[in-house]
């Protein structure tokens, strides 16, 4: 072995010891730093406080706007008939209600589309013929409102369920593989190839590599599958209703429309966002910081 | 000082012994036609159990598609390779581990893949971890590792790769293939993951194929130094560079510098 000039033992074990010493203050001062982070407290202050006080400014825009009585009565409401409305929803307890037959419709359309959407996208993904053949449909429904389908759906189905069901479907499913197929045509090359150098048959390929590869981007198609979800659900509701639905947040605003109680659709349309942003922000949006943070893809949040 | 072999005879040690790699006129083309561009033409090479070849060429001599033929990534347009070891172990120029797995769960990679139990992975990892001198940080993600600790874990994982359950492996030698796996790292890291691989060599008695373009890397490491011509890849000379020192090693090294010059300037005539 091509060794320095000495090569005694005695000399060869300094060395390494040398050698040693050199690797192991690389090591030392390669390891990246942790850079401190302020208090809990701090931190959560510092996230909660921007988007508080922007709310609090817009409330404040709204009521002078309503105080200035630019609008009449019946087209801008005050801030506080809304939030008396909602105040009466939620005291007499039919905000439980209606957030329960909108979400669980929402959750059980979302859960179905998933069971249809991964499927396709590993299809679509992995073969080629798949790919050519229903890629741009998929990629095409996604850009066609979902709440199209609404005239079709109760045509065919009637005014229930399966009616509501078959537009979130056309909504969510899309995104989600859409979401999955990009997701796995982001995973770089070499990863594939270093699992068949590590000996990964073709399923286990899918399985441990090309898989959790895809995460980050799949993550994104569900997020956005769901916003579709949501959206396509309310579109149904508000145009599909009949006393057999049951009431969710969608006949809740077209009730309000009905009765012409503008107060009653924008706190209609208040509980809609609601629940939209809540499921991203307790759901998803912790889900893929931690999937983000894991693989320190994690950006200033 | 330095013992030459022409190519085609490589009779350096009686054929009894065992050879992980034998190369039979190996051919490799991309494309077809009139278009084909022909990567390696008519390679004969075997690598001996423990021994540590480096092969030396200039970008596009096809030194990657051969370590690729090798690692079972791609296959021969010609010839035959015959490979006699357990599976190859490949350390890629990247380190490319799995973003989402922790050091230790990179290693335990392969080994999870071929099935073995969860016990055993751990002591597996740990141990290959411990040999690549990064204990304890088994737990680190990726991205918390420098280039070179990442290039050591991901030594370790090509490692793991070799022992499988079944038992197919075991009796036969082990190879290691890299593929300029210190190019990317800064010099001093270089240097000392040099001493390192040298180290591991010595440790497990591996036979390595170690693909570089640094002459200096090649006589350092090797105990042969096999040079590829570029576009078609053929195997010009070999240097037998083993237990060289002091002059004996710079002597080399200016000699394989010069054989090197002259197969990159013969491009530019064409």
């Amino acid at each position: 072995m091509p060794q320095p000039e000495s090569t005694g033992l005695q000399d060869r074990t300094a060395d390494d010891q040398y050698a040693g010493s050199v690797r192991a203050g690389l090591d030392a001062l390669d390891t990246p730093v942790n850079s401190a982070q302020g208090s809990l407290l701090r931190r959560i202050v510092g996230k909660v406080l921007p988007p508080i006080a922007a709310i609090v400014l817009l409330v404040l825009v709204w009521q002078l706007l309503w105080a200035a009585a630019f609008w009449p009565e019946f087209k801008l409401p005050a801030p506080v008939d809304v939030s008396s409305q909602i105040w009466q929803l939620v005291t007499t307890g039919k905000i439980i209600e209606l957030f329960w037959v909108s979400v669980h419709r929402a959750v059980i359309g979302f859960a179905i589309s998933l069971l249809i959407a991964v499927p396709l996208g590993l299809a679509i993904a992995n073969i080629t013929v798949v790919r050519r053949g229903i890629g741009p449909l998929v990629s095409g429904l996604q850009s066609l409102p979902s709440v199209a389908w609404v005239p079709a759906a109760i045509l065919w189905f009637g005014l229930n369920d399966r009616a509501i069901y078959w537009v979130v479907l056309l909504g969510a499913v899309p995104s989600i593989a859409n979401g999955l197929v990009s997701g796995l045509d982001q995973v770089p090359p070499i990863l594939p190839r270093v699992g068949k150098a590590l000996g990964a048959g073709r399923l286990g390929g899918i399985r441990y590599i090309l898989l959790p590869a895809a995460l980050p981007g799949f993550l994104g198609g569900l997020k956005q599958g769901w916003a579709f979800s949501w959206r396509s659900l309310m579109a149904a509701e508000l145009i599909a209703t009949s006393p057999d639905l049951g009431e969710g947040l969608g006949q809740y605003l077209h009730n309000g429309m009905s009765l012409s109680d503008i107060s009653m659709v924008f706190a209609g349309v208040l509980l809609i966002f609601v629940v939209g942003v809540g499921i991203e922000l307790l759901v998803f949006r912790p889900l893929e910081n931690s999937v983000l943070r894991a693989r320190g893809l994690t950006r200033a949040t | 000082m330095t013992a030459t072999v022409e190519a085609g005879e490589t009779t350096i040690t009686s054929g009894t012994e065992v050879r992980p790699v034998r190369f039979h006129q190996v051919g490799k083309a991309f494309g077809h036609g009139q278009k084909a561009v022909v990567a390696l033409d008519q390679v004969d090479l075997d690598v001996y159990a423990g021994e540590f070849v480096c092969l030396l060429g200039a970008s596009g001599c096809g030194k990657t598609t051969l370590l690729n033929l090798v690692a079972g990534l791609d296959q021969p347009t010609s010839g035959r390779i015959e490979l006699s070891s357990s599976r190859p172990a490949v350390v890629f120029q990247e380190p490319a581990l799995m973003p989402w797995l922790t050091a230790a769960g990179n290693v335990e990679l392969p080994l999870r893949m071929a099935g073995v139990p969860k016990a055993a992975r751990r002591a597996k990892a740990a141990e290959l971890l411990e040999l690549v001198r990064l204990a304890g940080l088994g737990d680190k993600r990726p991205h918390e590792l420098s280039g070179g600790m990442r290039q050591r874990v991901a030594l370790a994982r090509a490692l793991a790769s070799t022992t499988d359950n079944t038992g197919s492996g075991a009796g036969k030698p082990s190879l290691l293939l890299m593929d300029e796996p210190f190019s990317a790292l800064d010099a001093i890291t270089r240097d000392v993951l040099q001493g390192e691989l040298l180290r591991i060599w010595r440790a497990t008695g591996t036979a390595i194929l170690f693909v570089t373009h640094d002459v200096r890397e090649a006589v350092r490491l090797g105990q042969r130094v096999v040079l590829l011509s570029s576009r078609p890849g053929r195997v010009v000379r070999q240097w037998d560079v083993d237990d060289l020192s002091g002059a004996g090693e710079t002597d080399a090294v200016d000699e394989i510098n010069a054989e090197l010059r002259k197969v990159i300037s013969s491009h530019a005539a064409a």
